[in-house]
């Protein structure tokens, strides 16, 4: 009935402004599109940072008449950045708001946990910013627009060599996070590949607070540098305690620091800290200036950070292919998708490719004296 | 070696806040036989109320610092009381169950309305007391650990003398050993549970304050896992019994750490628990407790 409806509506709605005369946005129903993040919670940087890119993309798109000459609808829920939530939400999205796709999650987890249900529902998800390859590799309804995690674990496995000059690193996982865990495994392969050593191999669970133990045995196997693919609120708290036991060394990450909590937690402890993620507010890019210039008008002059412009770019892309489309069913909507070839948004060129991933470039970004400094840019 | 003295360091205080938790589970076992579920919360709450009056006294210093901690630990003492007086008291009489299952329902009150009223997005607790940093050789203490054993070792002290000392002890230890013959001989037992609500609260925010100076980051559901973790201590010390409390959270915290900085982190607290059963296994009234002797 879900998937029977929404076409039909698709379908006579059109014709039925024509007839009563009334204005296009007006009396055409809206196409509802489902969003979930983790708007409060351990990660709610994450969620709230993509939401309002999402938010401000749907807002733009609707100033331009929305699609199909209806205007789009943002339906979005909170999970409170806890597992088993988005499974929750996700449900209630497709069977009662009957969204015709979804977007989220930023935490792979999460949206590892949503991806079985809108694949079952046959309805495209968007992962804007979910780096683990599982996360995809559910089924042919789920896309993502932005790199994966053996690009962003090689990326950080060569930085470390060429750029920290680090031969010896201990490396600290968070064994209850997808992201961590493949992100780690991904740094493991080709660090050790390229003549690294791993010192010190630690892990540690989401949620924890005290990691003086695995820092003290890390301080003792001496690394020059430490390798935590984790997410900020933890991160922080690390490097804060690595600090108090005096280690010096530079520690990195992944996208999973972006985020101001990483300095308001870590203070001085997180200076000179690298990690990588999907673009720098930096970049000369005409694109991303006009994209953060929107930003800043409409949220009180808050830079947009990664998850911010990865939530944007995943609205685009999926109202291109419903533009492409032509329809608002999802199995077309679907196959849009897939053709998605040269897509331009604030994160660069989206080509979605066989495993429904988009190949992107990575930044590197060093927390330098409270701010985020752009280092390097590594090719896809 | 300096690593396992720089772990048995971590491990101490890590204990220490886990044997201050651990008193306020015991306590409440002590005089009333039920586990006070809600106690983790107020620990929480305690945290909360030391994040929002610590940004109303100037930073660092001691005099600061010592105000937000007593302040927290008398607006905790008096949401015990609270607590004890609406929800405890009007099941007083009744099975046991009852209670407990109370003492659930008030625990998710708390971290639900935390995250109503407080938000559920984690706070950065600002920094109260002075810090410093001590290098001994290799060992790096920070002025943090050192106040949260101090404090936690006072505060042991302080609850022995007036439970052993003190005329409320001697009325908390009559109610313990048998309410009724207690109240026929004069002893108020309302004021006595009150009383042992509040102390065991004051003792949860002490610990709220002393976690979060420790680990600045707190969230509503902050006091779940020290909670579970300490309300653990209470019965491997011995539930029941204050020192047994403390030496519970100790070898608690120590274990928890050791397998932590081993190479089977991940097992981390699979293993700190498993040697918990062993214990039990072998001591079925924990390592002090003795199934008569000495309650509270």
């Amino acid at each position: 009935m879900t998937h029977l409806r929404l076409p039909l509506l698709a379908l006579f709605s059109p014709g039925l402004f024509w007839l009563t005369g009334l204005s296009l946005l007006q009396a055409a129903e809206p196409i509802k599109i489902g969003e979930f993040a983790s708007l409060t919670g351990k990660e709610a940087a994450f969620g709230q940072s993509s939401h309002k890119g999402t938010a401000l993309a749907i807002e733009e798109l609707n100033a331009a008449g929305g699609v199909l000459g209806r205007p789009l609808q943002l339906v979005f829920e909170d999970n409170q950045s806890k597992s088993g939530e988005s499974a929750t939400i996700v449900k209630k999205l497709i069977s009662r708001d009957k969204v015709v796709a979804l977007l989220g999650e930023v935490a792979s987890s999460r949206s590892l946990e949503a991806a079985p249900l809108a694949q079952a529902a046959k309805i495209p998800m968007i992962s804007p910013s979910s780096t683990n390859p599982k996360v995809t590799m559910v089924g042919d309804y789920i896309f993502r627009v932005c790199f994966i995690d053996p690009f962003q674990g090689t990326a950080l496995a060569k930085f470390a060599v060429a750029h920290l000059k680090a031969r010896r690193v201990a490396v600290l996982t968070s064994v209850s996070s997808a992201y961590s865990v493949g992100l780690s495994k991904y740094f493991h392969e080709q660090f050790l590949k390229d003549g690294g050593e791993i010192v010190a191999d630690l892990k540690y669970s989401e949620g924890d607070k005290d990691f003086k133990a695995q820092l003290t045995a890390i301080r003792a196997a001496k690394p020059e540098a430490i390798f935590i693919p984790g997410y900020y609120t933890e991160v922080a708290l690390i490097a804060r305690q690595a600090r108090d036991l005096g280690l010096d060394v530079p520690m990195f990450g992944g996208d999973g620091w972006e985020a101001p909590e990483l300095m308001t937690i870590g203070g001085a402890a997180v200076n000179g800290c690298f990690y990588s993620t999907h673009y720098s507010s930096e970049a000369p890019v005409a694109a991303v200036q006009t994209f953060i210039k929107k930003f800043r008008a409409k949220y009180d002059n808050e830079t947009p950070d990664a998850m911010a412009a990865l939530g944007s770019d995943s609205a685009f892309v999926l109202v291109d292919a419903i533009k492409r489309a032509g329809s608002v069913e999802p199995a077309k909507i679907r196959d849009a998708l897939a053709a998605t070839k040269g897509f331009e948004g604030v994160t660069g060129r989206t080509d979605i490719d066989a495993h429904r991933n988009a190949s992107k470039a990575a930044v590197i970004i060093e927390v330098k004296d409270g701010k985020f400094v752009f280092v390097e840019s590594v090719a896809p | 070696m300096t690593e396992f003295l720089q772990q048995l360091i971590n491990g101490l205080s890590l204990g220490a806040i886990y044997a201050l938790l651990a008193l306020g589970y015991t306590m409440v076992y002590g005089v009333l036989r039920f586990i006070n579920f809600a106690h983790a919360d107020v620990f929480m709450v305690g945290s909360f109320v030391g994040y929002y009056l610590g940004q109303h006294v100037p930073e660092a210093t001691l005099w600061g610092g010592m105000l937000v901690l007593v302040a927290a630990m008398m607006t905790c003492a008096l949401l015990g009381v609270i607590i004890e007086r609406l929800a405890y008291r009007p099941l007083r009489g009744g099975p046991t169950l009852n209670v407990l299952i109370t003492a659930i329902g008030v625990s998710l009150l708390l971290e639900y309305s935390g995250q109503i009223v407080f938000g559920a997005t984690p706070r950065t607790f600002p920094q109260i007391f002075p810090e410093r940093h001590f290098e001994l050789g290799q060992l790096s203490i920070t002025s943090n650990q050192l106040v949260v054993i101090t404090v936690a070792l006072l505060l042991i002290a302080g609850l022995q003398v007036i439970v052993f000392k003190t005329r409320m002890g001697m009325a908390m230890r009559a109610v313990s050993l048998n309410p009724r013959a207690a109240q026929l001989v004069g002893v108020n037992i309302n004021t006595v549970i009150s009383f042992t609500f509040a102390l065991g609260s004051a003792l949860a925010a002490a610990g709220g304050i002393l976690y979060s100076m420790n680990y600045p980051s707190i969230d509503p559901l902050m006091g779940v896992m020290p909670g579970l973790k300490a309300f653990t201590a209470a019965i491997l010390g011995g539930i029941g019994n204050i020192p047994g409390a403390a030496l519970g959270g100790l070898i608690l915290g120590g274990a928890e750490t050791f397998v932590s900085g081993s190479q089977f982190s991940t097992y981390k607290d699979a293993i700190a628990f498993g040697i918990l059963i062993v214990i039990l296994l072998f001591r079925p009234a924990g390592l002090l407790g003795r199934f008569t002797v000495e309650k509270v």
